[in-house]
């Protein structure tokens, strides 16, 4: 298993190397633990506060590791258009899955549309999104 | 027999994988190519320039057969036969990322003629194409260029801003995971031009296959571009992250708060040095202009908005997708004519131009032409060009509360008007949609978005109020009653 000083060296060099460490750390780990913000902190020379702050500040990064599967689900206008808010039912009447809202992932001409992990998913309706839930 | 199919996200999503394996067991030559850009198609199968739409896997045998029913030759039917495509002129007809198709197709030749006339040229070129900043700013990208290029600095940078997070926009994907090395070029053009030597594009992390596309076009052209640098960063899902200063900040391993301006990032940008920060789009444009010359670009348009806007059709639209146009087309014709009207047969309410920080359009403005200073005078935006069409269902009272939503949730907490009035907002809007002093709350809110419109540091709070307030001006009727009250 890559461990976090492998990480942290393999971008260390590079120029604003924060993000592409935290990236790399939540893809390894599935969450940034408290013990990684430290040690990324040190390395980088920077306050625990400073990187707490940018963990906290974008959407991609969890503090906390999540088990279950995740899907993200799109609820920007195109896909509001096209009728995502009906999905939205199904998604809070099941806790197998852990539905995250996120707004757009440019298929907004054929939504409503969601993610989970690298596949995109289209055109969902109720039977497809119910489908996909207990599927994924 | 030769197949080709999209492997694009779009067309990912519409189920093309699955087709793509049944062409290839079948004993097919499957070659997986660009997007036409015909979404309500995909997945679009293409043998010899006849299309086959929505195709699912059990339509293969009789596709192959020749008995299926086919929507005829592709480059004759009217949603691409309408288009001017110079951005997208590969749309649907080469392998992403193939070089043997690039060069094939004229790749590569504008970044030639760029090194045989120099960067002083290459500038003049660009300001003589009257190219502006497809991002949403419009603003003039040969001015840009020049500022940076007469900035007397040792390291300077180029920034791709490919964080392209309004909603009903695609059209910046869709360069990237369909022609990637377009791209790679219009940045080199843009390095060479001002002397920059390093490129980064940024793209958000909703987009994976343009991610992996585009590290995969910066591995195998990096000969060509060198000693020009090229480098993706990843966002992490931060919308604020599109306004070109927090973007650098997000660049730079910072939290996405906005900067104040001045210092111009042409000036004091990345880590401080002068930098070009351009969107996908407008780098894209670069290298058809320097090989065809800027008064051929010039050529198209209306007023000062001049070339080809890639426009995106989204929403609930019956054909929805990329229609790349000279500006000066009217709204309505994009709408109900190329568009053919709601996907649900129901008729048009309105349409949101320009993302979620765009104005709600209802269609007795549908004559309004596409270009910059008409929507302005109009009290719309352009922004990045994405239409998002509703039916008659839609509750405008509930868009304009989702305007403040999304403001508040995406607000990186800089300035006091984005951060606060957003909230602030959201809780006036619920009141009113609940029936509770209506016309006291809808006075609240035109006061609250005059502060954030004036008050606000970017175009986040800045432009909040447009959807917001062109949903009361145009449908005031759904705040009134309350719908939901």
């Amino acid at each position: 298993m890559t461990n976090i000083a492998d990480i942290i060296a393999e971008h260390q060099a590079r120029e604003g190397p924060l993000l592409p460490i935290l990236h790399d750390v939540q893809k390894a780990f599935g969450h940034i633990s408290e013990d990684a913000m430290r040690a990324i902190a040190q390395a980088l020379n920077l306050t625990r506060a400073e990187v707490y702050g940018v963990v906290s500040f974008y959407h991609d990064f969890r503090k906390d590791p999540e088990t279950r599967a995740i899907v993200k689900l799109c609820r920007a206008e195109a896909c509001k258009a096209r009728g995502v808010e009906q999905l939205v039912p199904i998604a809070e009447a099941q806790a197998r899955v852990k539905v995250e809202t996120i707004y757009c992932l440019g298929l907004c001409s054929v939504g409503p549309a969601a993610m989970a992990g690298d596949q995109v998913f289209a055109r969902l309706d109720q039977r497809r999104f119910t489908a996909l839930l207990e599927t994924i | 027999m030769k197949i080709r199919i999209s492997d694009d996200a779009a067309a990912l999503a519409c189920g093309a994988d699955a087709v793509a394996a049944a062409f290839a067991d079948a004993g097919a030559d499957v070659e997986r190519v660009s997007s036409w850009g015909m979404h309500w198609l995909e997945p679009l199968v293409e043998i010899d320039g006849t299309g086959y739409g929505m195709v699912t896997p059990d339509q293969v045998e009789s596709i192959m057969a020749g008995t299926a029913l086919s929507i005829g030759r592709i480059e004759e039917h009217p949603f691409i036969a309408k288009q001017t495509r110079l951005t997208f002129a590969r749309a649907g007809k080469t392998r992403p990322t193939s070089m043997d198709d690039y060069y094939a197709s004229g790749g590569w030749l504008g970044l030639a003629k760029a090194r045989a006339m120099g960067p002083d040229a290459v500038i003049e070129t660009v300001l003589a194409s009257g190219l502006r900043g497809r991002g949403g700013a419009g603003f003039p990208a040969g001015i840009k260029w020049r500022t940076v290029a007469s900035a007397d600095h040792e390291q300077k940078y180029i920034v791709c801003n490919a964080d392209e997070g309004d909603s009903g926009t695609f059209a910046d994907r869709m360069v990237m995971e369909g022609d990637p090395f377009m791209l790679i070029e219009g940045m080199a053009i843009a390095g060479y031009a001002v002397g920059a030597s390093k490129a980064y594009v940024y793209i958000r992390s909703e987009y994976p296959h343009a991610i992996a596309k585009m590290e995969a076009a910066i591995k195998a052209s990096a000969h060509l571009i060198a000693p020009f640098v090229a480098e993706v960063r990843v966002g992490a899902g931060a919308y604020v992250c599109g306004e070109e200063t927090s973007l650098l900040n997000s660049l730079e391993g910072k939290r996405g708060e906005v900067r104040a301006k001045p210092p111009l990032p042409a000036l004091e940008g990345l880590f401080g040095k002068p930098t070009i920060v351009n969107n996908v789009l407008t780098l894209a444009a670069v290298p058809w202009i320097l090989a065809n010359g800027g008064e051929a670009y010039a050529a198209f348009g209306m007023g000062r908005s001049k070339g080809t806007m890639p426009v995106q059709i989204a929403g609930n639209v019956k054909h929805g997708g990329l229609f790349e146009v000279a500006f000066g087309i009217s709204l309505g014709e994009l709408v109900n004519e190329i568009g053919g009207g709601t996907a649900s047969g129901r008729p048009v309410r309105c349409v949101q131009v320009g993302g979620p920080l765009g104005a709600y359009i209802p269609p007795a403005q549908f004559d309004l032409p596409f270009d910059y200073e008409a929507f302005t005078a109009a009290g719309a935006l352009i922004g990045h060009a994405g239409i998002t069409v509703f039916d008659d269902t839609v509750d405008m009272a509930q868009m304009a509360r989702f305007a403040m939503e999304f403001c508040a949730a995406e607000s990186c907490g800089k300035c006091t008007p984005c951060r606060l009035g957003s909230t602030r907002g959201l809780e006036t809007l619920d009141q009113i949609i609940a029936g509770k002093n209506v016309e006291k709350n809808l006075d609240l809110i035109a006061d609250l978005s005059e502060t954030m419109k004036f008050g606000s540091l970017c175009a986040l709070g800045g432009f909040t109020p447009y959807p917001v307030m062109s949903a009361i001006k145009h449908f005031r009727e759904d705040f009134v009653i309350g719908k939901n009250g």
